[in-house]
């Protein structure tokens, strides 16, 4: 029955050892999550980016502010990419180094994400698993907020906010802060409300632990796997939605910029030709988005229990 | 289902003049208006123009006249920038175009992106799988205004088949573009969601016996596996139209198409604030009535969701 003993005692072997070792839920996700290869070279093209954003002005030639007088009127022959002249990207409409511009909005575009898909999971989570987790009229109340909330176009508002108080990057990502917890909330809440029956919450509950500490030492890590993939996906809804702003000229304040402003100011110009005024951001911005869309998408499948 | 249709109700009245006195308090709180011009005016003057709009009284007199005017008459007020017009005339000079390329958007959307999904998760794993999910991930990376001028670019600048913008009463070619920009980032999310729901429902357990039973596929597909597909794609309308009302912004600033979007921007700019609360409040109903015109039908198909 056993023609080759030593190889099945060898199997036997390594799932000994396997046990022994044990595999945590993230340990699984994570072999899973590599196995995925369009979201690891996604992960390392995400590394890529940040490290442009970060590193990128190092090898800027110009500061982003500086005006190149010399090069006005002559843009479309003089302020081409070259490494020549430094400008590795070229030149905007303003004679300003495309290149120091790209590495700047590509830093406050991916912050304002990061920064957005953050407030999400912290306001977000604590919310919904507040509610979740108090059930009754609470969860009533609490959610009901959310659904008013969520019925407000919330782009107008903010808008509306950026030209009354003025624009700033304070503003922008108090705005973006308001919208961005409430599908968060609600994805908390769902999850808490299945996590609230097990074993180890009841237990909890039984030897007198208070509901606070139950919520953020039970059930948010419990949580943590469903919120992280959704902020990997929130990131990129985040940064679209800055850049919409920045296109309508009420995002990040001249001489700042974000990616989403430098679409906007390349658009002008391409019918006369400066093809490259919107192409670099339009690559780092796509390519940033696409990124974040696979990185989500491979975290998604490896953390979703359904494929356990 | 009386009872549900009401309940829905009593939060939609709420939620809408919670956004009438939001947008008048910010609008309220802001400093500077639109009268404060480099040239100060005379005080008799301003004090003239103070009291016609109103500005005169008491903050809660002009709030409380405000919603009143606007949830019995419809009534939003002048507008501040355009002294002989209200912001009713911007409204209906305006809106009918967005609803127009709105609504062409959103049948395209919601026909292309089903059909898209339906035929990807039915032949998952073909190439026709594969063209879907690519068409859907490169359409959501490119949202409308990046669509806009690169459709621009293309069709207008470089072949020259389309006009480069205007409506000319909204004739078909100066609906294509935008109508194209507007519709592709949210039919691919349509395409994502259906495929991922139809492929969920074909593993389900009745399918499997309606197949079992000897029934042909595109009976199996049509009438038992259709509708629990299109639940997800039905709560997702909700924002999408939202999306698409807002999208109206890029789709009039690229395109001058006149939609209420450009003139949102204007008054933006011009600080124009009964208009841009005008256009705020308008939207902010259309979004909760579309919201509640999804939720019944959601609870119409599917009789098991209460809320």
């Amino acid at each position: 029955m056993f023609p080759n003993r030593a190889a099945v005692e060898g199997v036997a072997d390594q799932m000994q050892l396997a046990e022994v070792k044990g595999r945590s839920l993230w340990a699984d996700a994570r072999t899973r999550f590599f196995r995925n290869r369009a979201a690891v070279v996604s992960l390392l093209m995400l590394a890529c980016v940040a490290a442009f954003a970060l590193f990128g002005g190092a090898f800027a030639q110009y500061e982003p502010d500086f005006v190149d007088f010399s090069l006005i009127g002559s843009n479309a022959y003089l302020g081409v990419p070259s490494i020549e002249t430094g400008h590795y990207f070229g030149t905007d409409s303003n004679g300003r180094d495309l290149f120091a511009r790209t590495v700047q909005g590509t830093g406050i575009s991916l912050m304002v994400g990061v920064v957005g898909a953050l407030v999400a999971v912290i306001v977000g989570t604590l919310y919904g698993a507040t509610a979740g987790y108090y059930g009754g009229r609470v969860d009533g109340i609490m959610m009901r907020i959310v659904d008013v909330l969520m019925s407000i176009p919330f782009m107008f508002v903010l808008i509306l906010m950026l030209v009354i108080f003025g624009r700033s990057i304070f503003m922008l990502f108090l705005g973006i802060g308001l919208i961005s917890w409430l599908d968060m909330a609600r994805i908390a809440r769902g999850q808490t409300l299945t996590i609230k029956n097990k074993e180890f919450v009841e237990v909890a509950v039984a030897t007198g632990v208070r509901p606070s500490k139950i919520i953020l030492r039970h059930i948010v890590p419990n949580l943590l796997g469903i919120v992280i993939v959704y902020a990997t996906l929130l990131v990129p809804n985040m940064i679209i939605f800055e850049s919409f702003i920045s296109f309508l000229g009420l995002g990040v304040q001249e001489p700042a910029t974000s990616l989403g402003a430098l679409i906007n100011e390349g658009s002008r110009t391409m019918q006369f030709g400066f093809m490259w005024q919107i192409s670099f951001p339009l690559f780092f911005f796509v390519v940033t988005i696409f990124a974040f869309f696979f990185v989500g998408d491979g975290l998604r499948d490896a953390l979703d229990p359904k494929d356990r | 289902m009386l009872s549900f249709v009401v309940r829905r109700l009593a939060v939609a009245i709420p939620t809408l003049l919670i956004l009438v006195v939001l947008s008048f308090i910010l609008m309220y709180a802001a400093p500077g208006g639109p009268f404060n011009s480099e040239r100060p005016l005379p005080p008799e003057v301003l004090a003239n123009i103070e009291a016609k709009y109103g500005l005169d009284q008491p903050f809660w007199k002009q709030i409380l006249n405000y919603v009143v005017s606007v949830v019995t008459q419809f009534d939003f007020g002048p507008s501040f920038q355009y002294k002989d017009r209200s912001v009713n005339d911007i409204i209906a000079q305006g809106f009918p175009v967005t609803l127009t390329y709105g609504f062409w958007s959103f049948v395209v959307a919601v026909t292309v992106g089903v059909s898209l999904g339906i035929a990807a998760a039915i032949k998952q794993n073909t190439w026709i799988d594969y063209f879907a999910v690519g068409i859907s991930i490169g359409a959501q990376v490119l949202p409308n205004f990046v669509m806009a001028p690169i459709l621009l670019l293309i069709f207008t600048l470089w072949l020259g088949w389309l006009p480069g913008g205007g409506w000319n009463g909204g004739q078909w070619q100066f609906l294509i573009m935008p109508v194209i920009a507007l519709s592709t980032s949210y039919m691919a999310s349509i395409a994502r969601i259906t495929r991922s729901s139809m492929l969920e429902v074909l593993n389900t357990n009745f399918i499997r016996t309606a197949q079992a039973k000897g029934l042909p596929m595109r009976r199996v597909i049509w009438k038992h596996a259709m509708k629990p597909t299109i639940l997800p794609v039905l709560s997702y309308l909700g924002p999408a139209f939202v999306g698409m009302i807002t999208g109206s912004v890029i789709i009039d600033v690229f395109f001058s198409t006149g939609g209420i979007g450009q003139f949102f921007v204007n008054s933006a700019f011009n600080r124009d604030y009964s208009v841009i609360m005008g256009i705020t409040i308008l939207v902010g109903a259309l979004t909760i009535m579309f919201n509640l015109v999804v939720d019944i039908l959601y609870a119409w198909i599917d009789p098991k969701i209460r809320y």
